[in-house]
């Protein structure tokens, strides 16, 4: 009993993330599913056909390689900008400090479909033609502000005399940046492209109201909700975690042994 | 000393003589302007224009074939509220029900990651965001197979006669958990949790383990060092956990589309579909616009109200 | 080093600061305009409370702080408008400032690799064995210690052969065993390599350990310069008397003059004090405060007046507390021209009688006095060294 007590929250923990992975669990169990109808919910029996010809559905693999176009895109560009952006208000004074301020924070604050219907409303006004570029510039919008949120915590924990020490040790503002401020701020940038790419990659309300004809990822999983679900759905979701978990998993290993002393 | 070879070198990258008395300020002066600018540039015309344009809309009349213009007609606010309220309500309902269960949750596993979890800690934290790599849809998907009619969950609340509970307040019908408000809930907790419990752990790890061995010296039981040290600490994490829950749920349609019916359609479903299928622009920028106006409206309320505004 | 001298790394130069201030563009004015020459080879040391300028000085020196006004000078070179990377002069920050991202090696080699040299293998570990740590050459700063961490930033900046090491609170961070240690090392190195040091602390036994001439700062200006027994033993301002060490005051009127020696009136009792260690006006009627060191002063028994030799500046009082340190025993007493008197006696042979409430004479030779201008604060100094070793 007083042993349950004290565990309490430890259960409770251990049962929200049950919660959480459950899905993924379901996702990867029916990936070795061969459904009787068109959709993939109830068990029938097990196969690994899916797995052995993952574009095996017409249109699915198209789709899979425009969201990684597009969120490869999304990150570097948005990436680049939110850096820039970050700098600017952690190492400068300059005014209108607030208004952009919260010209970054309010895409955050926004429900998507918001910004999803506003954005279409301009295309709809220019004129443009929906599809990829529509789908890119949407999506550099929304990554933009957390990039920057990521970069900025991290140059803003970054001591400012070890710039003054590169400079001190004839470094000209270039090298500097190079050598110091670049390589210090590096995590930062990274988790904040790591973020952007997922938001670009499982983006699905804002590209759903600006893609036109284009078909992304989350948007053929959506048609499909409609037309019935393939059970390679299921292998892409499955591998996607699988290597999302190896990635960081090696990632963290790595870091760990260069921290250790080398000799 | 070293070789004369080295002394070479270091000569050239002298410092040079008297180039001095340059002054080195005004050149800098418009580096943060040009940083800002591309960044900044882009939000404006792709996220503050477009709400001005939308705007716009909302007070046009017209049809597709003619064209919409500005008649300055507010009638369609007006038009749009008495109509879609149900959905307006429902939204919020809904977004609060998740938002709540995601701070109950949630604020566990945050806790046991930040003060239980040891060297597993890592692990944890990966498990919690892993997940998002997995499209979003597909696992909100896999709800359907998990809460399917025949399925063991269904099978066993029935038995314990759970649903007959639920339905009694008016949740779930005839037995059946999918295309009910509790699905979309259950979807919208599920699919908006780790924004809960990220900003939660962070705000929990910043709290040193040592307050809670001075609460317990100064005669605090387990649960008052709770009450009185660490929920107050975790506040920051609190309310932006609660924000970043929120906001997306109000504005979202997928649960309610996938895991929902006709019953359980929120503002989004409708803005999605007034825009998307009925064309009819002015009404879902309206509703748009109303949506916006009415979250901004209560983040800024609760943000006063909980004392935070460190959030950025 | 041998051909370079003529050039870039030329050791005969003096620092010299010329009408050097600086204001923010808050409105604070950190530095106001000072002239200070630094002799080249010299171990300087810049004292002060926090808030005094020294650092904002140092900074100018290093390039890092622009003057609003004045120049600085390397010998006969005008550096002023130079950025840091330009200056033949390197900085140990505080709390280092050592890049996180580099190992030990890498950060030693940081300057001589910006500066173009390729070969850099011998002179890092050359200068890594100079301070020490040539085991340590592939580890991360934070996997070293405290002491550690100070030697790699003293190597980082002394292999550029610069003209000038500055040095900025390096052994704020460290403890008081360890501060001992390296303000030895520090010295040793400085002799070693025969650069100027100017160094920055608030710490004034650290000042007075290490350096051959200590500047003393208050409010954006220079009090008082000079070797730190010259500036112990004749300080001209109430601030150095009580920043450096403790002092106490008697406030005195000049009654009269013979020869060198001024004899002063305080109350009832008369003392004297030399000309030559008064800083302020010596004509007859003014008003001085006279000081003296509390280890300066012998303490007896009021009944033991008697054995006071002639000749000696002589108060009575009341022992108010007393605390015994050990080597010394440090007394506080009270009297009517001595309120607050600190007394240090050494432990040599202690007297039983001087316990709290016990009437005393304290007494000390007239050499021993200084004089000061009245019109000054006389607590100038002492609260603000409180509130630095509580920060």
């Amino acid at each position: 009993m007083r042993w349950l007590r004290k565990n309490l929250v430890v259960i409770a923990g251990l049962l929200t993330l049950a919660y959480l992975l459950l899905p993924n669990a379901v996702v990867t169990v029916f990936s070795f599913n061969k459904p009787k109808g068109r959709f993939n919910y109830e068990w029938t029996q097990f196969s690994t056909d899916a797995w052995k010809h993952p574009c095996g559905v017409a249109d699915m693999c198209g789709s899979l390689s425009i969201s990684l176009q597009i969120a490869v895109w999304a990150t570097l560009v948005s990436t680049a900008l939110g850096t820039m952006i970050a700098f600017a208000l952690v190492r400068y004074r300059f005014r209108a400090r607030g208004a952009v301020n919260s010209l970054i924070f309010l895409p955050m604050a926004m429900p998507e479909v918001v910004m999803a219907a506003s954005l279409l409303t301009l295309f709809l006004n220019m004129g443009a033609r929906l599809g990829f570029w529509t789908i890119l510039i949407a999506h550099i919008m929304f990554c933009l502000s957390f990039v920057v949120t990521a970069v900025k915590a991290r140059v803003m924990s970054m001591d400012p005399r070890l710039e003054q020490a590169a400079q001190d040790l004839y470094a000209g503002p270039a090298q500097t940046f190079l050598r110091v401020t670049l390589p210090i701020a590096a995590p930062g940038i990274a988790a904040g492209a790591l973020l952007a790419f997922a938001l670009s990659f499982d983006d699905f309300i804002i590209t759903n109201f600006n893609a036109g004809s284009t078909v992304t990822f989350p948007m053929f999983v959506w048609g499909s909700a409609q037309r019935g679900t393939p059970v390679q759905i299921n292998v892409i979701g499955t591998a996607m975690f699988l290597v999302a978990v190896v990635c960081v998993v090696v990632g963290m290993a790595a870091g760990r042994r260069r921290n250790k002393p080398a000799a | 000393m070293s070789a004369a070879t080295v002394t070479e070198e270091a000569r050239q990258d002298a410092p040079e003589p008297p180039e001095a008395a340059k002054p080195r300020r005004g050149r800098g002066r418009f580096v943060p302007y040009w940083l800002l600018l591309p960044g900044l540039l882009w939000l404006i015309v792709f996220f503050a224009l477009p709400m001005i344009y939308q705007a716009s809309t909302s007070i046009q009349q017209g049809s597709l074939e003619d064209g919409f213009k500005v008649t300055w007609h507010f009638a369609t606010y007006w038009d749009a509220l008495s109509e879609y309220w149900p959905q307006f309500v429902r939204s919020v309902a809904y977004a609060a029900c998740a938002t709540v269960l995601c701070l109950l949750l949630g604020y566990p596993l945050a806790y046991l990651i930040a003060f239980r979890a040891g060297r597993w800690r890592n692990l944890v934290l990966i498990l919690v965001i892993a997940p998002f790599f997995t499209s979003f849809l597909i696992r909100t998907l896999a709800w359907k197979t998990i809460l399917a009619d025949g399925g063991p969950v269904v099978g066993t609340l029935n038995s314990l006669h759970i649903l007959d509970v639920t339905t009694w307040l008016g949740i779930t019908e005839g037995h059946r958990i999918l295309a009910t408000p509790l699905a979309v809930v259950c979807g919208l907790t599920y699919n908006f949790l780790p924004f809960m419990i990220l900003p939660l752990y962070t705000s929990l790890e910043r709290i040193d383990g040592r307050l809670h061995e001075a609460a317990g010296d100064l005669y605090a039981s387990p649960g008052t060092t709770f009450r009185k040290v660490t929920f107050p600490l975790s506040m920051p994490g609190v309310v932006s956990g609660t924000l970043l829950t929120f906001i997306p749920a109000a504005g979202d349609y997928v649960n309610a589309d996938l895991l929902g019916s006709t019953d359980t359609r929120m503002i989004g479903n409708v803005i999605q579909t007034q825009f998307l299928r009925i064309l009819d622009y002015p009404t879902a920028a309206a509703l748009s616009f109303i949506l916006m106006a009415a979250i901004l409206a209560m983040v800024t309320f609760y943000i006063r109200r909980a004392g935070t505004e460190d959030l950025v | 080093m041998t051909t370079s001298s003529s050039t870039a790394t030329e050791h005969g130069g003096d620092v010299r600061l010329t009408g050097i201030s600086k204001t923010y563009d808050n409105g604070f004015t950190a530095v106001r305009p000072l002239d200070l020459t630094v002799p080249a080879g010299s171990f300087f040391a810049l004292l002060g409370a926090s808030g005094c300028g020294k650092t904002t000085t140092l900074r100018m020196i290093a390039g890092l702080e622009e003057p609003t006004t004045g120049t600085v000078r390397l010998g006969d070179q005008d550096v002023t408008g130079l950025p840091p990377y330009k200056r033949p002069v390197n900085t140990v920050f505080q709390s280092y400032a050592l890049f996180p991202h580099l190992d030990i090696f890498e950060n030693v080699a940081f300057g001589l690799r910006r500066r173009g040299i390729k070969s850099v293998k011998k002179q890092v570990e050359e200068m890594l064995d100079l301070v020490q740590l040539g085991e340590q050459a592939r580890k991360k700063p934070h996997q070293l210690s405290g002491g550690q961490q100070q030697r790699v930033a003293v190597a980082r900046a002394l292999i550029n052969h610069p003209q000038v090491l500055l040095l900025d609170e390096p052994l704020g961070a460290l403890d008081l065993k360890l501060r001992r240690q390296m303000q030895l090392e520090l010295k040793r190195i400085q002799t070693e390599v025969g650069i100027t040091f100017i160094h920055v602390t608030h710490d004034q036994e650290e000042a007075m350990t290490m350096a051959d001439t200590v500047a003393v700062m208050n409010a954006g200006t220079v009090e008082q310069l000079g070797a730190p027994t010259d500036l112990y033993e004749n300080p001209r301002s109430t601030f150095v008397a009580n920043f450096l060490g403790t002092s106490n005051f008697v406030s005195c009127e000049i009654s009269g003059r013979g020869g060198d020696e001024l004899t002063l009136t305080a109350g009832d009792g008369k003392l004297a004090l030399f000309a030559d260690r008064c800083s302020a006006p010596t004509t007859t009627g003014g008003k001085l405060l006279l000081g003296v060191r509390p280890e300066k002063i012998s303490i007896v028994h009021a009944d033991d007046a008697a054995s006071v030799p002639v000749g000696r500046n002589r108060l009575t009082g009341r022992i108010k507390d007393s605390s015994f340190i050990g080597v010394s025993t440090q007394y506080v007493v009270e009297g009517p021209l001595c309120d607050g008197f600190e007394v240090y006696a050494q432990n040599v042979e202690r007297d039983p009688r001087l316990v709290p409430g016990a009437e005393v004479v304290l007494h000390w030779n007239p050499a021993h006095s200084f004089g000061l201008d009245a019109t000054q604060d006389v607590e100038a100094g002492a609260a603000k060294v409180e509130e630095d070793a509580a920060a």
